[in-house]
């Protein structure tokens, strides 16, 4: 009885469906990238998500998209340009295309807009953006584990809230489980600079690293370790599957499909609304990729356990007690951060050295 | 055995014809490229070249955005021409661009938010002062202990960059961003916004500056004793000794002019297209202006056309990747070929190929 129903209504849904995309031209829905579609992190992750909403609704969409657009006065340009050449919905997925997204939603009310990483809203322009700091808490599991010299390499890109907070989640889950770790940072001021990337691993490889973590896209690090050997690394964004099992032992995977698809379903249905979107291991919007075989099973098992526990809304990344690193406290015993201080966060919590730069 | 012998005196002929033929090529040569790729050539030639003007949607919002794009292109690579004729090879104009959007951007936001109209002159002048004393640095260093103004300029670049970063995540950091990096946008701070001056016409204050800069860099090099020592000293570098030209004074004239340009492109374009002072808010226009200044055969009617050119090539680009779906790397390739064939047909204006026959010798 109830397959019938399904079967109804999968046939009406189709009937509808044709009869609309007939009707219609196809749903236009454009994507401006910061880095190139093949960047094998960032970018490309947001290009599988585009490739996955012409999938799902084929002839009903067509995507466009611009790669390697500059986050200064040419995004808006490319904006832009798009919005003019018909879409009706368009993805801007870095954080530099805040303004310049404002300023083009503003002049076009028809069209919606979709801000990645940003925090600012209005009628047409939605934010979204995913709790990367739950795959970093089980980053820092197996970092803290796997290091035998007790030093972890930290490649961050710009001292902003999202990248502060990925450090902090990874520190605090590798102390928990190695008192004695210590992380070394470096900031590349870049998400996409292979050579850059490259001499940051190098160099913190020569300072007795023996853990990579990466916040930038390429994989150039993986390289890096690769080549120095006994080195791990965390693929970022993307699986980058292809360094494994070693040096990548595990990866976050961003995955923007289903939210894509969402939006992308929503204004096809006429019920675009601006909405505010963080979602994180639970909802599908972050994957931990395979942990390999380079890490021992007790080890596998106690990360995955983290990060079914995060899943499940059991277990928060920044769980008290917790103090910052200038020695104030910030959350009592079983207390969690709450979302406006993690939006916001400028602050590294006790045992990290150096300081953010200003 | 191919051998390249200099021509006693390049025909002025093939030196106007050279960049339109080099052009021509580009467009051979790149049509090429988009047929392999699986494109239609000539709907990507005209994507690129035709639609940014002429394009019944696009053009009325393209034809504008040619002037805000070829603006600071064309006043950085007038500075620039003026050192490069003299042989003085600034290259770090990018680092000047950068460090007079951030003094021109730090006046301005120092006074926020007063609605005085002397600020806009204030900073504009701040700008070009920051880039000024920016390609001082070099100038003074060459001067002084003779280093090579070449890799001084560019590696100022990179301490420019750093500058940028730390301005926009403290001292500029808009005191409202919640902790993110970026300051104030200029859009909302009416005294200090380089907005259009007529709506929707692309002509904001940098445009005209660079028009300004054209005019005069022409009047200076045929009309003025300085421009004439320029010219001398990069086409004969003896007789300029002979004639009395100090090396210092143009040097640091050279680069100075340069670097207040650099600087004021900047300011322009931070508190007006970029409309913020953020960490990746230079895009290469420093860099680029160098390829403009060559296209135009250093000379300021020449530059003026190459800005636009420039522009459209950028404009024309990121239409096709919109229309076409070319990708992005196949559009900076074709920029790149522009270049290429321009200097390849600059080769053979000025020498002459000769084909040898090895000898034998027994």
């Amino acid at each position: 009885m109830r397959s019938v129903k399904t079967l109804l209504a999968t046939a009406a849904l189709a009937v509808g469906f044709a009869g609309a995309a007939a009707a219609e031209d196809p749903t236009k829905v454009g994507f401006i990238f910061v880095g190139p579609v093949g960047d094998g992190g960032w970018t490309y992750e947001h290009n599988q998500g585009r490739l996955a909403v012409e999938d799902h609704f084929g002839d009903a969409v067509e995507t466009v998209f611009q790669e390697s657009v500059p986050e200064g006065a040419d995004a808006e340009r490319a904006i832009t340009q798009m919005a003019l050449a018909g879409a009706d919905l368009i993805f801007t997925t870095s954080f530099g295309y805040m303004d310049p997204t404002l300023a083009v939603a503003a002049k076009f009310p028809d069209v919606k807009f979709e801000h990645a990483t940003g925090y600012k809203q209005s009628d047409n322009v939605s934010v979204y953006s995913a709790r990367f700091y739950e795959g970093r808490a089980v980053q820092g599991t197996i970092a803290g584990h796997m290091t035998k010299s007790n030093i972890v390499g930290y490649i961050a890109s710009f001292p902003i809230p999202e990248v502060i907070r990925g450090i902090n989640a990874a520190y605090i889950h590798a102390k928990k489980v190695n008192p004695d770790v210590q992380f070394k940072i470096i900031w590349a001021y870049t998400w996409f600079d292979p050579a850059k990337e490259a001499d940051a691993a190098k160099a913190l490889i020569e300072q007795g690293a023996d853990v990579i973590l990466q916040h930038t896209d390429s994989t150039a690090p993986q390289a890096a370790a690769q080549e120095a050997g006994n080195v791990i690394t965390f693929g970022q964004a993307s699986d980058m599957a292809d360094y494994g099992p070693m040096p990548r032992v595990s990866s976050i995977i961003d995955n923007w499909s289903p939210y894509y698809i969402a939006r992308t379903q929503a204004v096809i249905d006429g019920t675009w609304s601006s909405v505010s979107t963080w979602d994180g291991i639970g909802a599908g919007m972050v994957g931990i990729g395979d942990i390999s075989d380079a890490v021992p099973a007790e080890v596998k098992a106690e990360a995955e356990a983290l990060r079914d526990a995060l899943a499940a809304g059991e277990y928060h990344a920044f769980t008290g007690p917790l103090t910052k690193q200038d020695g104030s406290a910030w959350l009592a015993d079983g207390e969690v951060a709450d979302d406006g201080t993690l939006a916001g966060m400028n602050f590294y919590v006790q045992g990290i050295d150096g300081e953010i730069p200003q | 055995m191919i051998r390249l012998e200099k021509r006693p005196s390049p025909s002025r002929f093939w030196a106007t014809a050279t960049p339109i033929l080099a052009v021509i090529a580009t467009m051979i040569a790149g049509g090429i490229m988009f047929a392999l790729l699986g494109k239609d050539p000539l709907e990507a030639i005209r994507t690129i070249f035709w639609d940014p003007l002429f394009h019944e949607t696009f053009g009325p919002y393209s034809r504008p955005q040619l002037l805000v794009k070829a603006g600071p292109l064309i006043l950085i690579a007038i500075g620039l021409s003026l050192g490069f004729r003299a042989g003085i090879w600034n290259i770090g104009a990018e680092g000047q661009y950068i460090v007079g959007a951030i003094c021109g951007a730090g006046v301005g936001l120092a006074f926020y938010p007063t609605d005085s109209v002397l600020l806009f002159p204030a900073m504009v002048l701040a700008g070009a002062l920051g880039g000024w004393a920016w390609a001082m640095i070099p100038g003074l260093l060459k001067v002084k202990f003779g280093t090579n103004e070449i890799l001084v300029s560019l590696m100022l670049v990179y301490v420019a960059e750093s500058m940028l970063a730390s301005a926009s995540q403290g001292l500029l950091r808009n005191p409202e961003g919640m902790g993110f990096p970026g300051s104030r946008n200029f859009k909302e701070f009416p005294a200090g916004h380089n907005a259009e001056i007529f709506t929707n016409s692309g002509m904001h204050w940098g445009v005209v500056a660079a028009f300004i800069a054209v005019i005069f860099a022409y009047i200076l090099l045929t009309r003025h004793m300085l421009g004439f020592q320029v010219r001398l000293t990069g086409e004969a570098p003896r007789a300029a000794k002979f004639a009395g030209v100090k090396p210092a004074r143009l040097i640091l004239f050279s680069l100075g002019v340069s670097g207040a340009l650099a600087g004021m492109a900047g300011m322009f374009e931070v508190t007006g297209p970029a409309g913020q002072v953020s960490i990746d808010f230079n895009s290469g226009y420093g860099f680029t202006a160098i390829i403009v200044a060559f296209l135009g055969r250093l000379n300021p009617i020449g530059i003026l056309l190459a800005g636009l050119l420039m522009a459209l090539t950028y404009i024309g680009g990121e239409l096709a990747q919109l229309m076409l779906g070319l990708p992005g790397a196949a559009i900076q390739m074709f920029q790149g070929m522009l270049l290429f064939f321009l200097l390849a047909m600059d080769v053979l204006s000025n020498y002459r190929v000769r084909w040898l026959r090895k000898e034998v010798t027994s």
